[in-house]
């Protein structure tokens, strides 16, 4: 019966998805090929003082979005600590010195890992005009890298990618905009508050008090989805009723974190010349995706024959499908949104999150950043198919040389190198390992091993979720879980623009009778493999000391 | 050289970006729909509050606890699930599977509900062993709401099939048939305990 539901309630997941995908992603690759400018857009290009038709080159195109994200850290960490001065703020202090520091990172950075509660920390001025702020701007960029990427592989010896402040302008007016509005009025119209009217006091109906928060809820948690960013609002992030009151609203939810990332590949198709290509890529994507939402359901359905019924951090108006809906969809988008607490899943269920996170998002993966994680895989997987069969690599056209090759491979290589160093270091390093044990884990033995796990594995991914009993808000954490997310947001992103330069460069190699096709059922799996492989290889060890050996006591 | 001039020049764009964009999107956005959202559906968008005699009784959608200053259970209200329900600070004991703390928890709830209830321990539905995610799930299983009744309408001296009478017009299915779980939202079915009661 329980299994029954959860199927169909992912059907109506895919039945949505696959009516919307060919519109929107279409739309998108009109968005940012289109030669015409909104009358408002030419506004801000006037205001920026840009010339909207001159392209970059990838080098350029790197720089602004470093420097246009590293101003958002300085900014949005500025805020937080003026917040005292700033109006709306409900008397909150300033936001400390290295809370301040992961945060801003962590939300430019589209992670939204947060180290804080919301409701005793963040006024109403840094959640509107910081937070809120670059959970479009960080979702804008990650759009921006991902179409560099497909100008890379359309490009026939082009010298220039693309113009980032066009394509920032035209992500956030024509898609992320739009979307985060609609979004906002369905969830509106779901019970989500929209006020400013701050913490209210009422008597409750047994005689004691309430404090009733407010909120510009609605329109931050609509881009929160849409962006795939994941910052709640409230500490119980989506699992909070003032988020995500009924199982209409987290439909709504898993929607609008899906909907981008699953558009995406037809916008690649449409750019590229060959749709074709699109739904390869799509149907990687899918494929893991359905695979891990059965096995998560599968582990927590089975979990819930146990004493407590799995119920412990779950709320009973989505129970135990509705919570592993949204979980999956969550951590495999890299939105890193909860429902419930992945921190009190069962082992294996707790597993999925991890895994999905390892899997490199990319199964849709986050805004603009599941496209290029799976294209840059698409281009690995092409490689190992040319040389098993002893041909010239190529993809769409594209010869993949060193130089090609070895840019895939380090984007593939930073963030598991990442994750394990961060934890390794964690319990190697004696006086840090005190730290943690003693002040971050909140379980104790494998769970709290995973704790710290996950907090990494979220991290250098840009998730954002947490196993949240762990106790982030310590030096050692906020820095160390501060720099994976820096340097796991922008290393890839120097390796994929790089790459798109290259492959932009580049002519078209002719298609001819030896040219392995890659938009064939058996290259799907071939792609769908090498993510799997490369995943499981690099993170069985440390799954064997965290969830593996919990589920095993 | 030019690297460097190209930044400063990169920074001055980046800096006008941040701040256009900050109004449009950090102010204008959240400014515009909070005015039509407050002249459209200003109950919902004030969080759904509910009354009781004209006075403000809390919202429909966070639950409330029913217990005494020391927590214990207060007969004669239809119970929420463990937890303390404060508004201002949400979320989980993020215990985890494996916990010895959350199996002392559960096991001292479900003896507490037994006991309650009259009920044998194993009898105890899941939602009333457990913490939410929020700490505010204004809801309860329908098993747990029925599980309540005979206690409730002793407690306030009631006939019991008219207190299972409001159990089951508080029962909400599942949304369109396959999505989330049945529930009883208990603030509102105290409510109408309430009324039921005058």
């Amino acid at each position: 019966m329980a299994g029954w539901l959860a199927l169909g309630q992912f059907l109506a997941v895919a039945l949505f998805l696959a009516l919307v995908h060919r519109p929107l992603g279409d739309y998108m690759a009109h968005a940012y090929t289109s030669q015409k400018d909104l009358a408002a857009e030419r506004g801000v290009y006037r205001a920026l003082g840009v010339a909207p038709r001159s392209g970059q080159p990838w080098q350029s195109y790197l720089r602004s979005v470093l420097v246009f994200s590293a101003l958002g850290v300085l900014a949005l960490y500025l805020l937080q600590r003026l917040q005292p001065l700033l109006p709306a703020s409900l008397g909150l202090p300033a936001v400390p010195e290295g809370l301040s520091f992961n945060t801003a990172v962590s939300f430019v950075t589209n992670t939204n890992w947060q180290s804080y509660s919301p409701e005793a920390t963040m006024g109403y001025a840094v959640q509107a005009t910081g937070l809120a702020v670059q959970n479009f701007l960080s979702a804008a960029v990650g759009l921006c890298v991902a179409i560099a990427l497909v100008r890379g592989f359309a490009g026939r010896g082009a010298v220039t990618i693309g113009n980032f402040w066009v394509d920032l302008t035209r992500s956030l007016t024509r898609i992320l905009l739009p979307g985060a509005a609609v979004g906002a009025v369905i969830l509106l119209l779901g019970g989500v508050i929209q006020n400013f009217t701050g913490f209210t006091e009422v008597s409750t109906l047994a005689g004691g008090t309430q404090s009733i928060p407010g909120g510009p809820v609605a329109t931050q948690e609509a881009i929160k989805l849409l962006g795939t960013n994941g910052g709640g609002f409230f500490n119980a992030n989506s699992a909070h009723p003032f988020e995500n009151p009924n199982a209409f609203t987290n439909l709504v939810s898993v929607l609008l974190m899906l909907i981008l990332p699953f558009s995406l590949p037809r916008t690649f198709g449409t750019m590229i010349g060959d749709r074709r290509q699109g739904y390869a890529i799509l149907a990687a994507m899918a494929g893991i995706f359905m695979l891990s939402v059965a096995a998560m359901t599968a582990f927590e359905l089975a979990a819930a024959d146990g004493t407590a019924g799995a119920m412990e951090g779950k709320e009973t108006r989505f129970g135990v499908a509705g919570s592993t809906l949204f979980g999956s969809t969550s951590t495999l988008t890299s939105t890193g949104a909860v429902n419930s607490m992945h921190d009190s899943f069962g082992a294996l269920g707790g597993m999925m999150a991890m895994l999905n996170m390892m899997l490199g998002e990319i199964a849709p993966g986050g805004v603009g950043s599941g496209l290029y994680g799976m294209l840059v895989l698409a281009v690995v997987a092409a490689f190992i198919s040319g040389l098993l069969v002893g041909r010239t690599p190529e993809y769409l056209g594209k010869k993949i040389g060193p130089r090609e090759i070895k840019l895939a491979c380090l984007y593939v290589l930073a963030m598991p190198a990442l994750v394990l160093a961060g934890t390794s270091l964690s319990f190697a390093l004696p006086g840090i390992r005190a730290e943690i044990e003693e002040t971050s884990m909140l379980n104790t033995g494998p769970h709290g091993f995973s704790e710290v796990l996950y907090a990494f594995t979220s991290a250098a991914n840009n998730n954002g979720s947490a196993f949240a009993g762990l106790t982030a808000n310590t030096p050692w954490l906020n820095t160390a879980l501060g720099l994976a997310m820096l340097l796991g947001r922008f290393l890839p992103i120097i390796f994929v623009l790089a790459l798109a330069g290259t492959l932009a460069a580049q002519g078209k190699v002719p298609v001819t009778a030896g040219t392995l096709p890659t938009h064939r059922p058996q290259s799907v799996l071939m792609l769908s493999g090498v993510t799997v492989l490369v995943t499981s290889l690099t993170f069985f060890p440390v799954l064997a000391l965290g969830p593996l050996a919990e589920g095993l006591i | 050289m030019t690297t460097l001039r190209s930044t400063a020049r990169q920074l001055a764009v980046a800096a006008k970006a941040l701040a256009v964009f900050t109004l449009l999107l950090g102010i204008g956005y959240p400014a515009l729909a909070t005015a039509a959202a407050q002249a459209a559906l200003p109950h919902r968008a004030n969080g759904s509050p509910v009354t009781v005699d004209g006075a403000a009784a809390g919202s429909a959608l966070l639950g409330q606890s029913f217990t005494d200053g020391a927590g214990a259970a207060l007969p004669e209200w239809f119970q929420s699930r463990p937890g303390t329900y404060d508004g201002a600070a949400s979320g989980g004991s993020n215990l985890g599977p494996s916990s010895p703390e959350l199996a002392a928890q559960i096991e001292e709830r479900r003896q507490a509900v037994a006991a309650l209830e009259s009920v044998p321990a194993e009898d105890v539905p899941a939602d009333a062993l457990t913490a939410s995610a929020s700490g505010l799930d204004p809801h309860i299983s329908p098993e747990y709401a029925y599980l309540q009744v005979p206690r409730v309408a002793e407690a306030r001296g009631l006939p019991e099939p008219d207190v299972r009478a409001l159990v089951d017009d508080a029962v909400a299915g599942r949304t369109a048939g396959i999505l989330g779980e049945p529930t009883v939202n208990v603030l509102e079915l105290n409510i109408a305990l309430l009324e039921l009661d005058t």
